[in-house]
């Protein structure tokens, strides 16, 4: 199992913590990722505004793993979604991957189709698989409760990931959880957006959304939310503050990334998965492990 | 009166409608399948912006694509507001991909001159720094007390592929 890492734009500057977590975790599951400094943003924030710059981005990210012989392994979840529906369209458009060689060119790169793409979660899910993680696990999680928030690129849409989950009763992350002993807790708005895409559209909206589904998971008393992508992240966990003033609630719930999860469960100490770094840590979990 | 879009009638202002713009809809990418919209509101009642708030309708804005309502679609914030979740596409009878239409309406709507400042400010952060976020000294000395490899600053190649998809003009306002 070797991947090159997708970091994109977010992990690798604001959410330092997911991609330490994600590399120690990993590779305590035998899990290999090679970094290729030329990467650069995955095409997704482009997509709305000029659709052929952002393939372009897309494709010449794809050409870099290729040269290395590796397929990708994501973080982020927009990331996993431009990347893989780039993927798929050029490996069978051999049209369209003329079209996109003829500009590749002029940067110096030539794609030839080859790479697939799969979000870290997905590769946890699939490659290492829960049951090889539950034989892995050292200090099982078992007195807490976690609620996953499956977010809107990583199964959707649908056709794109050939329905390795279902994208309307989605369980890969929630058996994940209790591959490390936790409890996988359900609520009612587990598929709902975070609303992260319309933040500097209509931040006033964005937050709405957000706060109906913190509303949601604090009532189903879990300890901690499992996230899989940094703009999800940014909803829940830096902007939580900003939902508790603005509508007077009071929610201080710990948000932590999957491979956080995991990682304390593998026996990874706190401290090298991130977790004092986490925009609303984790503390009674902490201290009832520690 | 919005520009272009409407023209007074006997006192009556009615909006201009562009019997072309569905077809022209249909060669952008994603939006091929605008026309086999049935009117069904699917997409709308599962849609998690519309829910929270009535002025975004995605099959309000199909419907206005398909009769035509050019500059009303085009000028309008709310297609900015998709939240890009796939619920529609997901669920969608027709196989519309509103997700994917909108898109394409996005896309126009930059090419007339719409567009969204949040979205401007993306992408021309993208073509200065190769991402969203510059990784600066800071943030490098950052990663590398954290044992994180370091990381590049900018990316040429990102500036090329947008002075060649015609981007960069089209940012800086000068047509592509
Ligand atoms: S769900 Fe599809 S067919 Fe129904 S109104 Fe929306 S776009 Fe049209
Ligand atoms: S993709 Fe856009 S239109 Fe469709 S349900 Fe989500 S927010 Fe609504």
């Amino acid at each position: 199992m070797k991947y090159a890492i997708f970091l994109g734009c977010t992990v690798p500057v604001r959410n330092l913590s997911y991609e330490l977590s994600a590399r120690r975790a990993a590779a305590c599951l035998g899990v290999e990722f090679v970094d290729i400094p030329e990467f650069s943003c995955c095409g997704y924030p482009t997509r709305s505004v000029h659709h052929e710059t952002s393939l372009l981005l897309a494709a010449r990210n794809l050409a870099l793993a290729e040269e290395r012989g590796l397929d990708i392994c994501t973080l982020c979840s927009a990331c996993t979604s431009v990347l893989t529906e780039a993927s798929r369209k050029l490996a069978t458009d051999e049209g369209l991957l003329e079209k996109v060689n003829r500009s590749l060119g002029a940067v110096g790169r030539r794609y030839l189709g080859k790479v697939r793409v799969k979000h870290l979660a997905r590769v946890f899910y699939e490659d290492v698989g829960p049951d090889a993680i539950k034989n892995a696990v050292k200090r099982p999680l078992d007195a807490f409760r976690i609620a996953s928030h499956y977010g809107c690129h990583y199964l959707k849409p649908s056709e794109i990931y050939d329905r390795f989950d279902h994208p309307e009763v989605p369980k890969s992350l929630d058996e994940l959880v209790t591959a490390t002993g936790a409890q996988a807790v359900d609520y009612a708005t587990k598929k709902e957006c975070c609303g992260g895409a319309i933040l500097a559209v209509d931040e006033e909206l964005a937050l709405r959304m957000a706060r109906a589904k913190l509303d949601d998971i604090k009532a189903s008393g879990a300890d901690a939310i499992n996230l899989i992508c940094p703009f999800c992240s940014v909803m829940y966990g830096a902007n939580q503050r900003k939902i508790q003033t603005k509508y007077g609630a009071k929610y201080d719930l710990p948000i932590m990334y999957y491979p956080q999860v995991l990682g304390l469960a593998l026996g990874i100490d706190a401290e090298e998965l991130g977790l004092s770094q986490n925009p609303v840590k984790p503390r009674a979990i902490l201290a009832k492990i520690s | 009166m919005e520009r272009g879009s409407s023209a007074e009638k006997d006192g009556v202002v009615v909006t201009v409608l562009d019997p072309k713009f569905k077809y022209e809809i249909a060669t952008e990418p994603g939006g091929e399948n605008i026309k086999y919209c049935f009117q069904c509101g699917t997409c709308t009642s599962g849609c998690p912006v519309a829910e929270l708030d009535g002025k975004y309708n995605p099959r309000r804005i199909i419907r206005m694509a398909i009769l035509g309502m050019r500059e009303r679609v085009l000028s309008s914030d709310f297609i900015w507001l998709c939240s890009t979740c796939y619920t529609c596409y997901e669920r969608c009878p027709q196989d519309v991909r509103i997700t994917e239409v909108m898109n394409a309406l996005k896309n126009m709507a930059v090419r007339a001159g719409y567009v969204h400042p949040a979205f401007r400010a993306q992408a021309e952060l993208i073509a200065a720094h190769g991402r969203l976020y510059e990784v600066d000294e800071f943030t490098n000395e950052k990663r590398a007390e954290l044992g994180l490899p370091t990381l590049p600053s900018g990316s040429p190649e990102v500036a090329e592929i947008y002075g060649m998809t015609g981007l960069a003009s089209l940012l800086s306002g000068k047509g592509a």
